[in-house]
């Protein structure tokens, strides 16, 4: 079959025929969507009534159980319920008033080009030029350069007195690497204490397979409390010393440990969350945020996961009385790797 | 007075007299516009207003959920502001949570409990304002995904696309400061592994961490600062990109699906009044309702659980929300190898890459979608109709890579919840991922293009056999065949009004001369590309080829697929 | 079925498949929640000793050794104390019912009460171990929920979740959830430090901390859900899941509804 006279695409057929809705032919049907719209409406009325008589009726802490909630606070169950009535009443008689009521034939808007015409840039670029001109921009270079560089430099102020005020950076290299297990020179070695009850630790208290959190003795002196944790915080655990590794790894923890008992830094290499998660059996330790894994018995070196560098290592031992002390801080900075960290 | 300026001064007048039968208002609205009309003159911009016509789609409405999602997080901010207390001075909690009582914890996060548990409806306020957000973030995601599939970004809404972009980033750093607020123990972990990551930026990173927490890690500063990041700078910031984008899709007026009557030149549609009114604004209570029944249903961030925050305890299932979710699974997917030490200092990219350059660089690569599209199809016109997406293949396949790309970062940083839910290795999932983020997206791309240019064929068939009628009719000879109804001329124009340009020839990269020179280098490029986006097409149904399958009947048409014409055109290679 | 064909785009019908939809993930919630441990008292009489180790014999001897000294199958059980045998029998984890990456709670007990006892105190009788809880610090009573909630953040949250919903471990292992746990159990878990778990004595934390834990938990079981449905205590990763799939949907339902021209 020949395709002459046809044309090379298809032709847009134009808008389809209009079809009507019921309500826009059987007035009955227009009534019942009215009733339906105002009923709507009614009902986010009763909705925000629900809502100011809950308010002040309801007690804060009565009660209620709910399927598939349990037990829960009554207040907040009515008040969220009579508030999404109150505005769904409104969003639904609207919606449906627009479409059953409200005339459903599509209008045509005709588009124009959006770029100016070429007129309309022209004049813009000559009002351009006659300001310029009249500015005598183009006469007094020394203006244009003094001006465009003060324009420049005005924020520069503002930046510095931002940048400048909020903080000190100077100590930030030198405080990274202290942690309130250092001892001064001649000092007294700090003993390790329970985290949340503050109490020593006696070498013969630690059971095989058992582990404890640990804070330095000093942080009852501490006047940054959280900040001094966030790099004091120690995990302390007990192992067979058999259970170490049989190379220079196992031997360092072990012998920077007490009768088989050895203290890490708690603070992940990777990005500083606790790494607390100690597996008694396997002795692994797991960071519970991008589960980074360290082998406690090789000195907890990383053996999973995004962490490059092993746990610092606490070295401990005991006093006079039996508590585990540490005589020095940590041998390198601990947490999260920087850039001048071995400087 | 010249003739003509006498017409023009009648014309007025009589203008002004046609406009008189208005007269003077009597009702009260009636005086307080005319009011405001004599000291705005608005009632000349309404008339254009009202009268603007928007289609009618549900797909359009995504970005009036994100729209209304960011109003109502504006509106219950506002109330949790009167409230909450952005300090991380101490106390001693004395609020009705019992298991709490006693403790010590920063003021921020004993306000929040008192929202919770001591301000009647401050709990409602808060979940609706942390639903809200979610809601914010998800919407504008798959908003822009219904832009990028239909092509909404092309010429001359790529400025929009843009401020679109900036729009989902802010979105996401402004919500990592919202849920950090409470200082809560998740939340703190949280900040403490931000202080990581900033940790990571070579050469300045110590210090930047030192400046924005105002010394040592946690300090005092932190919440006060990302307080008035989150309630003033970033929201201001938001609130006027979204007005220019707002604007700008005025003045580009909405673009719609192609259709019958349906054209590059109109918007086919409903008018902002009364439709449109009634519409949008009712779905903004629509928007409000649905987020306020979540709210009084389902607990978001029961922060009473997680206790204050305090830097040695952590819990199981330490996540962000979920919009910073991929960058937290591409921290657990980076193997920890990627740390060097060069010249003795120290280079931790497993951190830097996921935490701090991933995010820019992701939405970098968004925003400039439409720019490398542009240049590789070197098409130059103004684009209202949108394009289904079956039918720019390539475009489809490269998002759906993308989002699947996302969707395995995402899954990454829930692999201790699958591990414990899936009864899985939380080690194999994790190897797993890191496998699949490379491998996935490929097998996306291609599997997707594969369903679109598939899609483009059984649109063909359709057209040129008609639609399964469902009547099976048996012949003389014993033989049976459905019959296929023919397309109306509304249906087919559907299915055939689309574009399938063919790719840009490739030159030699060299000039006439056979000098290569860099522009025909540049050129060979383009014309590669293009034949990547190009060279699997299915081609529209033409009057021509209509004919012709008619005149092979309808059903010997599908029986000798030879005799009909050929469906798919690959690319000739010059 | 033409009727339901024909209903099928009524927009009623979002609506409805939406509560199907939220009934269905209720229920689904409701399998994942903890159920409440078998009450089990403790009652050891002297000559227990001997029934426990008939018991012992018919069902513990294949895997740790005919005098609990332990084979490949199975550990010693030599010094492990009664406690240990009351968590791992009362709780179902033993006898192990396949070998596993770790034993997980059981279904049902095997062992009535008496049972139990007998074999624990046949245990007990090998070598001193820990004993079971004294009812005073399993029952909670006397302890300090505000205390007991600090140490439980510091020494548990972290394998078992703030919330106490559980979490993972290395290479499939796990800590399980303590949610509706029973105190006495709680309390010998952390006596023995059973699998992986370590060993927190009465030397690492005291009777007063560890009543005080149990405390903490039941009186956190004890509140309220305050906001409502809580998605399983899984933090943001659920929070996320309900916003994407039941958010989304009804939005997009909605939507879909405004956008329909009207019957």
């Amino acid at each position: 079959m020949s395709d002459k006279g046809l044309p090379a695409t298809f032709e847009n057929p134009g808008l389809p025929p209009h079809i009507h809705r019921a309500a826009d032919d059987d007035p009955r049907a227009a009534k019942r969507a009215e009733r339906q719209v105002a009923a709507l409406f009614t009902l986010s009325i009763i909705g925000t009534l629900g809502f100011i008589v809950s308010y002040f009726a309801v007690p804060n802490d009565t009660t209620v159980f709910i399927p598939f909630i349990g037990k829960t606070i009554l207040l907040n169950i009515l008040l969220g319920v009579t508030l999404a009535v109150s505005l769904l009443g409104i969003g639904f008689g609207a919606v449906h008033w627009a479409k059953t009521l409200m005339s459903d034939e599509e209008v045509i808007e005709e588009r124009h080009p959006i770029a100016s015409s070429d007129e309309d840039r022209a004049k813009a670029v000559g009002i351009l030029n006659a300001g310029a001109e009249q500015a005598q921009l183009k006469r007094r270079p020394i203006l244009k350069a003094t001006g465009a560089t003060a324009m420049g430099l005005f924020a520069l102020p503002l930046g510095v007195q931002l940048a400048g005020s909020m903080g000190n950076p100077t100590k930030a290299l030198e405080e990274s690497k202290e942690t309130i297990w250092d001892v001064p020179e001649g000092g007294k070695p700090i003993r390790l204490v329970r985290d949340v009850e503050r109490t020593p630790i006696k070498a013969s208290d630690v059971a095989i397979g058992s582990v404890f959190h640990i804070l330095p003795e000093t942080i009852k002196d501490s006047k940054h409390v959280l900040a001094d944790k966030a790099k004091a915080a120690v995990l302390l655990m007990r192992l067979h010393p058999s259970s170490f590794a049989n190379d220079s790894l196992g031997e360092k923890a072990k012998s920077w440990g007490y009768e088989g008992i050895v203290a890490y830094s708690k603070i992940c290499t990777h990005v500083g969350c606790p790494v607390g998660l100690y597996e008694q059996q396997t002795h692994h330790l797991l960071c519970p945020c991008h589960q980074s894994t360290f082998d406690v018995t090789r000195d907890c070196n990383v053996i999973f996961g995004p962490a490059k560098r092993a746990l610092p290592q606490l070295k401990i031992t005991v006093d006079d009385e039996g508590y585990l002390v540490a005589p020095q801080g940590f041998a390198e900075p601990v947490g999260p790797s920087y850039w001048e960290r071995k400087k | 007075m010249s003739t003509a300026a006498s017409a023009r001064a009648a014309d007025l007048r009589a203008g002004d007299a046609k406009a008189a039968p208005l007269g003077a208002p009597k009702t009260a609205a009636g005086k307080v516009a005319v009011w405001a009309d004599e000291r705005t003159g608005i009632a000349k911009g309404a008339s254009v207003m009202l009268k603007k016509v928007f289609p009618d789609h549900w797909s359009f409405m995504l970005g009036e959920v994100a729209m209304y999602s960011m109003i109502i997080c504006l509106l219950t901010g506002v109330f949790l502001t009167f409230w909450f207390v952005p300090s991380m001075g101490e106390v001693a909690y004395q609020g009705s949570y019992l298991p709490l009582k006693g403790i010590t914890m920063s003021e921020a996060y004993s306000s929040t409990l008192a929202i919770s548990f001591d301000v009647r409806g401050g709990l409602l306020i808060r979940q609706i304002h942390h639903w809200a957000a979610l809601m914010f973030v998800v919407s504008l995601s798959v908003h822009m995904f219904r832009v990028f599939f239909t092509g909404a970004f092309r010429k001359p809404r790529e400025i929009n696309w843009v401020i679109g972009t900036i729009l989902s980033m802010l979105a996401l750093i402004e919500g990592f400061a919202g849920y950090s607020l409470p200082d809560d123990l998740l939340s703190g972990t949280g900040i403490r592994a931000a202080e990581g990551f900033m940790r990571s930026i070579p050469i300045v990173g110590s210090w930047v961490s030192y400046i924005v927490f105002g010394g040592a890690f946690p300090g005092e500063a932190i919440i006060p600062r990302l307080y008035s990041v989150h309630i003033l700078l970033l929201p201001a910031i938001l609130v006027g990109l979204f007005a220019a984008h707002l604007i700008l899709v005025m003045v580009h007026k909405h673009t719609q699906y192609p259709g019958p009557g349906r054209t590059e030149n109109n918007v086919v549609g409903f008018p902002l009044m009364p439709v449109y009114t009634a519409k949008a604004g009712g779905f903004f209570f629509l928007v409000f309702g649905l987020l306020t029944l979540i709210s009084a249903l389902v607990t978001i961030n029961p922060i009473w659980a997680y206790g204050p925050y305090d830097p040695s305890p952590v819990t199981a299932g330490s996540q962000p929300d979920w919009y910073m979710g991929f960058a937290d699974g591409a921290l657990r997917l980076l193997p920890g190898a990627l740390e060097f030490e060069i010249f003795g200092f120290t280079l931790s990219l497993n951190v830097f890459l996921g935490a701090i350059l991933l995010i820019p660089v992701m939405y970098t690569i968004t925003g400039a979608y439409p720019f490398i599209e542009r240049w590789v199809t070197g098409d130059n016109r103004e684009h209202h109709l949108l394009d289904r997406p079956r039918n720019a293949p390539t475009r489809t396949a490269l998002g759906v890579a993308a989002i699947t790309a996302y969707i395995i970062l995402f899954l990454a940083a829930g692999n201790d919840i699958m591990a414990i839910r899936l009864q899985m290795s939380i080690n194999d999932i994790t190897e797993a991922l890191r496998v699949l983020f490379f491998v996935a997206p490929v097998l996306a791309f291609w599997v997707t293009k594969r369903i679109c240019l598939s899609l483009q064929r059984h649109d063909r068939d359709t057209v040129l056999h008609g639609r399964e009628s469902g009547t099976l009719v048996r012949t003389a000879e014993g033989k049976y065949y459905e019959v296929h109804e023919d397309l109306d001329p509304y249906t087919r124009w559907k299915l055939v009004s689309f574009e399938s340009p063919a790719p840009i020839a490739i030159g030699s990269g060299k000039d006439a001369n056979g000098v290569s020179s860099k522009a025909a280098k540049k050129e060979r490029r383009r014309a590669k590309l293009s034949r990547f986006y190009f060279k699997d097409r299915v081609e529209p149904v033409t009057p021509a080829e209509l004919a012709a399958a008619h005149h092979h009947g309808e059903h010997e048409a599908i029986e000798a697929p030879s005799a009909a014409p050929q469906a798919v055109k690959r690319a000739k290679q010059d | 079925m033409n009727a339901l064909a024909a209903r099928r785009r009524h927009p009623a019908a979002i609506a409805l498949l939406l509560v199907l939809g939220l009934a269905l993930v209720g229920a689904a919630y409701s399998l994942f929640a903890p159920k409440p441990a078998q009450a089990a008292a403790t009652a050891v009489s002297a000559d227990a000793i001997n029934e426990g180790r008939q018991l012992f014999l018919s069902n513990c001897a294949s895997c740790h050794g005919l005098s609990a000294e332990g084979t490949k199958s199975g550990p010693t059980l030599i010094g492990v104390g009664a406690a240990s045998v009351d968590f791992q029998v009362g709780t179902g984890r033993m006898p192990l019912s396949a070998p596993n990456v770790q034993a997980p709670r059981g279904e049902r007990v095997m062992y009535d009460e008496k049972q139990i006892a007998a074999m624990a105190a046949y245990v007990a009788s090998l070598a001193p171990g820990p004993a079971i809880p004294d009812e005073k610090v399993s029952s909670g009573e006397g302890g300090d929920a505000a205390l007991g909630g600090e140490l439980f953040r510091v020494n548990c949250a972290m394998c078992h979740n703030v919330s106490g919903a559980g979490g993972a471990l290395t290479r499939g292992k796990y800590a399980p959830p303590v949610q509706g746990v029973e105190g006495k159990y709680i309390v010998e878990a952390m006596l023995t430090g059973p699998q992986s778990m370590p060993v927190f004595d009465d030397k690492n934390i005291n009777e007063e901390g560890k009543a005080s834990i149990v405390n903490y938990l039941k009186t956190f079981e004890s509140q309220p859900n305050v906001g409502g449905m809580n998605l399983g205590n899984l933090g943001p990763v659920s929070e996320g899941l309900f916003i994407w799939i039941f958010g989304l949907a009804l939005m997009i339902g909605t939507a879909f509804w405004l956008g329909q021209k009207a019957a």
